[in-house]
Parts: structure tokens; C-alpha cells; sequence
């Protein structure tokens, strides 16, 4: 054991423990930030450590010039990338980064198989060559998934009828079987499955993911998140590498239980998400889809008029909001009312919009307080006590449904209270159904008003009333 | 086999400290930790590394030019990845730092 070799171990396990560090303080509100930067750090030790490690054997100025190429051209594209984003789209540009990684082990894995340069022979190859196996594999379902993911979330793509039918299911299980047979010729005949094996796993890829509706897509690109892990620890199989083994380990491991608390907030199994399609297909047939009757429609004037009397307001996000890209104007009619005096809380469900903490980040963004956003439970009880309650784009997470009636497919899940306010708004761009498919008895309820339009537009509406009435001017 | 008995070890133990780590989180941080999640799973940069090293001492073109394709897309991920997390957290941080001055 040389010096390099030593000081390459001490990197590695300094790294570790920081990647584990920065993991665990992501999950407090007051050290996220600093965690942030402690894994970053842990990132740029890792490659130094891998870097003098190499420094013994000598790297080439050839590799030296690619090795520069590649940092600026990847480096510079991800910074510009991630100041250039609007917060309201984090999930697509999430998915994006995650498509990339999964690439970058598919390319590992697949360069080892081609020009086999790590030098393993006899049983070591057969380890290697499951490995690049799993890393292909893995790697382009990570790939072609996160790619369909972002591409359905920015409406790029849409859903052909033929992927809702049960043809899907015979399709993804033939291509799965192809890449099994693939992968098995392939660690058999070395290296002749190869190509059909991408293949296969890529269509995969597409397949699973693009049958999945909106509403699911965060649990499907936290799954592959996770995914994206497992190909980092099957890629550091390949090239021998333990720190990439557990951080893939880590990562993988930490993006499943992130998909179940997802889950579990909708009351959905990870296997109806990704088998059973859109809920509403099965569902509306069971009763849980109707006509609606009784909906009491108003102005945003009406709307206006009880604010201004409103005493206690709770602001209840959703989906909408974050789609009409409208929290800044929420943030002023919110400001205009707490100038007047009036207490204003936003109530947070936790898989409100598309993702667990996208309305926390857009509210963020807006410069809502961090206080004033409370969590299910803490609100819950306050609903009784409130005057107003203005639902903006939400609907499975205020169905009162999933209190009241067993045979619902929400029924179980937990769901914000807000009938218990004493008057409702709901604002709303249509009598569509949400997600889920599932008619809302929130809206036939006496003391609900709907507004229909755009949230952006609604909410501008507001403003101006309520500039009108002169509430909050000094 | 010493390399692939540790290794496995490594795997498990990688596997159960990931589990653990996240046992609770804060529903607001859940986007956020995905996203900082997601920038080390780029650790694949390390990979894409050693194979460019490797392939350097070969002279193998093909597959240095493979290898820093390979290095851009996990760059991409990762340098991306803490960048927009940090933006996000920034925003947090900004709010409870207000609050306390107050």
C-alpha cells in the first residue's frame, strides 16, 4: 500500500461520512442549507480522491484535455440550467438532472462492455459483466423514464389511448422478457446481447412511465430517482469503486422510502401507481364519478366583499396555483389583507401540487412567511374557527369524501378540513374532476362558492376588488 | 472474489444507513431532499472518471470520447442538481433568518 492509495482511502471515508451527514441534515428545516453544500463538498472530494489515486499510474494529457472537455461542457450547462429555471417548474427539471445521471451509468457500463479495460478475467468477469448488465439496464429505464416524465409534465407529450389498455401490460412484459433473454445471452456469449439489451430497456423505460397520469408522476420520479441510485452502485460494481457503491446504496435506499411517504400521503400502493393506470378509469364506474347539482358559482366582487369582512383567512394551495404560475399574485391579495388587519394561514397538504413540498418551495418564492405555512395537522383543528377558506386549484386533497363515504377511492385518505370553515371559495378552471377522477362533495356543500377561471386571472380579479373596497390601504 | 465479498458488504450497509437516514422528514423539505438526493446520485462522475483515466493510458479514443460524454451528463446532473437545491433552500433559509430578526 502506497501513500496515494492511503490517502485515496482517508478521501473516501471523509466523503462518506460528509454524503451521509448531508443526507440526514436535508431533513431539517434549519440545516437543509448547510447539508446541501457539505454533500457538494463530499462530491468534489470524491473526485480528488479518485484523481490521486489515478496520479500514481500517471493520467495522460490526453486524458487530461477530455477529462476538461467534458467538466466544462456538463458543469456549465448544469449551472446555467439551474439558475435559469423557474421555480415552478423543480419537478420536470428534477427529472431532468435524474434522466442524466441515469445516462452517465448507462454510457460507464456500456464503454466497459465495449473496450473491456478494467482487466477482470475468469470469475471476475462474470461479476463484471452482471454488473454492466444491471447498470444498462437500469441505467436506460432511469434514462428514457425521467425523459417521458419531464415531457409529460411540461404537456410535451400526452398519453396515445392504446398505453391506457391492457395492451400496455402484454407490451412492457414482452420487452421485459427481451431484455432478460438479452442480458442473459449476454453474460453467456459475452457482449452479443448488448445492443438489444439498451434497446429493450429503453422502450421499457418509455413504456412504464408513460402510461402514468399526472397526478402520480412525483412517486414515479422519486422511483427513479431512486433508480438512478441503484445504477450508480451497480456502475461502481463495474469499475470497482466502493464510494460509488454506497452513495448509489444511500441514494437508492433513500428514494424508496421518499416514493412511500409519497404513497402513503395519497393513500395509494406503489403498485397501483405504477400498474393500474389513471385512477379514474376503474374508478368511475364504481360510483365514484356523477353529475354535480347545487353548485353555487360567484363573482370575484362576492368574493371580495367576504374577505373584507373576514376576520380569520386560510389559504388552501394546490396544483392550480402552481400550473397558472399564479403565487406571486396570491402573495399580494394575502399582503392586502394582512394589511387590513385579517390573520391569513396557508394550509399544506402534503402531496398538494405535484410534488411532497412544491407548494412550500413556490410559496417561498413568492415571500410568503415560512410561519404562516402550517402542516395538515396543525390546521386541521383551526378550520372550525375560520372565517374563510380559499381552496386554489386543490380538490382530492379537501374531498370530504375521504372522511365520510367507505365505498370512495379516497376514502382513508387524510384531507384537509375546510368544509368546517364558514364559507368556502373554491377556485377552480372547471367542473373537471381532479386526479383521481372522482367527484368532490366540496362543491355541492351550501357554504361553497365556486370561482371558475384560471387561478392567475382569479386572483388578479381579486385584487383589484379588494383595491376597490380599500381594504389594506393605510 | 475478496473484492466483490466487500463490495456486497458495502451494498448492504450503504443500503441500511440510506434507510435510516430519512426516517423523518419535514413534508415541506421533501422536494428539496429529493433534489439533493438526485445531485449525489451523479456520483456516477466517479466512474465516468476512472474510465477516462483508464482509457487515457490505452490511447483509446473511442472510448475517452465515451467516457467524457459520460462525465458531462453526470456533471450535468450533479453541479445542476446542488445548485437548484440551494436555490430552493436559499428561499427557506431567507424566511426564517427574517423571522428571527424580528
Amino acid at each position: 500500500m502506497n501513500t496515494a492509495v492511503i490517502v485515496k482511502y482517508a478521501i473516501d471515508l471523509v466523503a462518506v461520512l460528509l454524503l451521509a451527514l448531508g443526507i440526514k441534515g436535508l431533513s431539517k428545516v434549519r440545516s437543509a442549507r448547510e447539508a446541501n453544500r457539505l454533500a457538494a463538498v463530499a462530491m468534489a472530494l470524491a473526485v480528488l480522491g479518485v484523481l490521486v489515486d489515478s496520479f500514481a499510474g500517471g493520467i495522460s494529457s490526453t486524458a487530461w484535455s477530455w477529462i476538461i472537455g467534458g467538466t466544462i461542457v456538463g458543469g456549465l450547462l448544469g449551472a446555467i440550467t439551474a439558475q435559469r429555471v423557474p421555480m415552478t417548474s423543480m419537478p420536470e427539471i428534477v427529472a431532468l438532472f435524474n434522466g442524466c445521471g441515469g445516462m452517465s451509468s448507462l454510457l460507464v457500463a456500456l464503454g466497459v462492455a465495449l473496450f473491456p479495460v478494467m482487466g477482470a478475467e475468469g470469475e471476475s468477469r462474470i461479476v463484471e459483466e452482471i454488473s454492466i448488465v444491471i447498470s444498462v439496464f437500469v441505467g436506460s429505464i432511469t434514462f428514457t423514464g425521467s425523459i417521458v416524465a419531464m415531457a409529460k409534465l411540461q404537456g410535451w407529450l400526452s398519453t396515445p389511448p392504446w398505453m391506457q389498455s391492457k395492451a400496455r401490460h402484454v407490451v412492457n412484459i414482452a420487452l421485459a422478457v427481451v431484455s432478460l433473454i438479452a442480458a442473459i445471452e449476454m453474460i453467456r456469449n459475452g457482449g452479443s446481447g448488448l445492443w438489444l439489451l439498451v434497446v429493450a430497456s429503453a422502450l421499457l423505460g418509455v413504456g412504464v412511465t408513460l402510461p402514468i397520469g399526472g397526478a402520480d408522476m412525483p412517486v414515479v420520479i422519486s422511483l427513479l430517482n431512486s433508480y438512478s441510485g441503484v445504477a450508480a452502485a451497480a456502475a461502481g460494481f463495474v469499475v470497482g469503486s466502493q464510494l460509488l457503491i454506497v452513495a448509489g446504496a444511500m441514494v437508492g435506499a433513500a428514494g424508496l422510502i421518499l416514493t412511500q411517504v409519497m404513497c402513503n400521503g395519497m393513500n395509494r400502493s406503489l403498485v397501483s401507481v405504477l400498474f393500474g393506470g389513471a385512477l379514474g378509469a376503474s374508478s368511475s364506474s364504481s360510483g365514484g364519478g356523477g353529475e354535480y347539482v347545487n353548485i353555487t358559482s360567484c363573482s370575484a366582487e362576492e368574493c371580495a366583499l367576504t374577505l373584507e369582512a373576514a376576520e380569520r383567512v386560510i389559504i388552501v394551495p394546490g396544483y392550480g396555483l402552481a400550473v397558472a404560475q399564479a403565487q406571486h399574485t396570491l402573495r399580494e391579495v394575502t399582503r392586502s389583507l394582512e394589511s387590513a388587519g385579517i390573520e391569513v394561514a396557508y394550509a399544506i397538504h402534503p402531496v398538494a401540487g405535484r410534488m411532497p413540498g412544491h407548494m412550500n418551495v413556490l410559496l417561498a418564492e413568492a415571500d410568503v412567511p415560512y410561519e404562516q405555512l402550517k402542516e395538515m395537522d396543525v390546521i386541521n383543528p383551526e378550520f372550525p374557527a375560520t372565517d374563510v377558506v380559499l381552496v386554489l386549484g386543490a380538490n382530492d386533497v379537501v374531498n370530504p369524501q375521504a372522511k365520510t363515504d367507505p365505498n370512495s377511492p379516497l376514502y382513508g385518505m387524510p384531507v384537509l378540513d375546510v368544509q368546517q370553515a364558514r364559507t368556502v371559495f373554491v377556485v377552480k378552471r372547471g367542473m373537471s374532476a381532479g386526479y383521481s377522477g372522482i367527484k368532490n362533495d366540496l362543491f355541492e356543500l351550501a357554504n361553497t362558492s365556486m370561482l371558475f377561471g384560471d387561478a392567475k386571472k382569479v386572483l388578479g380579479d381579486l385584487l383589484g376588488e379588494l383595491k376597490e373596497l380599500g381594504v389594506g390601504k393605510k | 472474489m475478496s473484492f466483490l465479498s466487500e463490495a456486497l458488504w458495502v451494498l448492504l450497509l450503504g443500503s441500511l444507513l440510506g434507510l435510516e437516514l430519512i426516517g423523518k422528514v419535514p413534508p415541506t423539505l421533501h422536494t428539496p431532499l429529493m433534489s439533493g438526493a438526485n445531485a449525489i446520485s451523479g456520483i456516477t462522475v466517479l466512474a465516468a472518471l476512472t474510465l477516462i483515466i483508464k482509457a487515457g493510458n490505452d490511447g483509446n479514443t473511442p472510448l475517452l470520447a465515451l467516457g467524457a460524454v459520460s462525465l458531462g451528463f453526470a456533471l450535468f446532473n450533479v453541479i445542476g442538481g446542488f445548485l437548484v437545491t440551494d436555490r430552493m433552500l436559499a428561499m427557506f433559509s431567507r424566511k426564517s433568518a427574517r423571522k428571527e430578526n424580528r
